[in-house]
């Protein structure tokens, strides 16, 4: 449940909000409120006799958990895990999604497998991947990395498809050849499928991120989650959710940001 | 000088064979301007891939200086009805881009971006991206884009089909006063009757299915071309004559 619920968290958080930015009240206003409701509904659940903990005892656990070094020590194990297999599933995604749209043979060679692999979670993968992969940091980034790749090298694959006929035409008649065109005109027009590619990536990355640091891990918030799980030690649990949220909008809104600068150019509605 | 003898294009459908081209010929002399007009279906923007060397002849001859076309190359500038413009560079780098890949170094690929753009009445706009431009704005920027990489012949395909009445009548003016000082062959392609006689020497009728050459008209009415012109007799009789050509044809038994 808990990565269900980042992942919608990541990957749908910012597009009907920028259509209320131009009516009155600005959006940090609405976002503000929205954010104290929402306290406000889960401190009344704990009040009302569910049994979670209320926002300032988690608030007491995040800061024991800041204080002794845990915080930060889980932090950066799920960070670099998570930043590991995104990097090289975006990388790798990125070549093979141009190769899939440019050429028709490794398209046809390739689509089978990216579409088949697609078809299985990432997760149902992790067993597998013990196996083969022992119980190190390996298993652990390889489920990552292939819950970003296959993200993302779908989306660089429509983006090349994508390229309009006529600008490839114009190119060649301007004189350009396959490799100008294809640097000059293909890559840039297919950079903002590649971008929403990455973010889409960046979500099932951390989708991931939980079930792959059940693998034997000795640090990182999924642990910590999990260990806490044994000692029905709520707070810590909902540390956990909250700062694999908070780090996963944050990582989306970097990438956002570079969005608009590289595709500045677009004619937005 | 471009020959077209005798070309045919057919392309394949489910069942049969489309035939877009029957048996076409025509020849346009150097710096001449010739305009195809037709109704859609006729073949004319299959006729200028040709051309262009986006696409070839079924079977029959397209030269272009007494040597078959064999592909795209920088003496023919194509200038295509969307525009085509590269929407992630500024106006200034879309026309140096036929200069960057011809490896025109870079203080002469300026100089020669800025004479078209200025030519074209561009040079307020010069470091704009393309989508802060109007409709008509984009075309002229095309147009500085084809002429910079110095073309002898200018391919355009209803290059003013998609801005409204009033620009088109503008871009039309501008074209041919662009034309008047830096004079090349023209082939352009249109389905407006007025905008095929205002602009050429010589109208090519082409009807439809299969697509062929029904008449040419030979304009000889002066340039520069002005309003009163438009208004004048000779050129409503011109007109009226190319009107009918295209929209009275016989269909083929």
């Amino acid at each position: 449940m808990t990565v269900v619920q980042v992942d919608t968290e990541v990957t749908t958080g910012s597009p009907p909000t920028r259509e209320r930015r131009r009516r009155g009240v600005p959006k940090t206003v609405w976002n503000l409120l929205s954010v104290l409701l929402g306290l406000g509904v889960w401190w009344g659940f704990s009040l009302t006799g569910f049994d979670i903990p209320a926002p300032p005892e988690v608030a007491g656990r995040g800061w024991e958990l800041i204080a002794d070094g845990t915080l930060a020590d889980d932090v950066l194990a799920s960070l670099g895990r998570v930043l590991a297999g995104f990097v090289l599933g975006v990388a790798l995604a990125v070549p093979v999604g141009f190769l899939m749209g440019w050429y028709g043979v490794a398209r046809g060679l390739l689509e089978p497998w990216v579409q088949f692999f697609r078809t299985i979670p990432p997760l149902a993968i992790i067993p597998l991947a013990i196996v083969l992969m022992g119980i190190g940091e390996t298993p652990k980034v390889f489920v990552i990395f292939l819950a970003s790749f296959l993200a993302c090298v779908i989306a660089t694959f429509q983006g090349v498809v994508n390229v309009d006929k006529t600008l490839i035409n114009a190119a060649r008649v301007l004189g350009a050849r396959d490799g100008t065109i294809f640097t000059r005109v293909v890559v840039p027009a297919s950079t903002p499928f590649i971008l929403v590619g990455m973010r889409v990536g960046l979500g099932s990355s951390w989708a991931t991120l939980v079930a792959a640091e059940l693998i034997a891990a000795q640090q990182g918030l999924g642990y910590r989650m999990q260990s806490a799980q044994l000692y029905y030690d709520l707070p810590t649990i909902f540390v956990g959710l909250i700062s694999i949220g908070v780090l996963g909008l944050l990582m989306d809104r970097l990438l956002l940001l570079a969005e608009r600068r590289l595709t500045n150019w677009q004619e937005r509605r | 000088m471009i020959t077209v003898s005798h070309v045919h294009k057919t392309f394949p459908l489910k069942n049969e064979t489309f035939v877009a081209l029957g048996d076409v010929s025509l020849d346009v002399a150097d710096n001449e301007f010739v305009t195809i007009v037709g109704p859609s279906g006729c073949g004319k923007t299959t006729l200028m891939n040709i051309l262009a060397g986006l696409e070839f002849p079924t079977s029959g001859q397209a030269l272009v200086s007494d040597s078959p076309i064999t592909g795209p190359g920088p003496d023919r500038g194509v200038i295509f009805q969307q525009y085509a413009l590269f929407p992630w560079l500024t106006v200034r780098k879309n026309v140096e881009f036929g200069l960057r890949t011809a490896g025109v170094p870079r203080d002469e690929r300026r100089e020669r971006a800025q004479h078209f753009i200025d030519l074209v009445g561009l040079h307020d706009f010069a470091d704009s991206l393309p989508r802060t431009l109007s409709g008509g704005m984009k075309q002229r920027c095309a147009i500085a884009r084809a002429y910079a990489v110095n073309p002898s012949i200018l391919l355009m395909d209803e290059p003013f089909g998609a801005v409204d009445a009033l620009t088109r009548v503008r871009l039309q003016e501008q074209l041919l006063q662009t034309w008047s000082q830096e004079k090349r062959t023209v082939v352009f392609i249109t389905h407006d009757v007025d905008e095929a006689v205002f602009l050429a020497n010589r109208v090519v009728v082409m009807a439809a299915r299969p697509g062929r050459i029904v008449e040419i008209v030979d304009v000889d009415l002066p340039y520069p071309r002005t309003e009163e012109l438009r208004l004048s007799p000779a050129f409503t009789a011109l007109r009226n004559r190319v009107w009918s050509a295209v929209y009275h044809q016989e269909p083929v038994s």
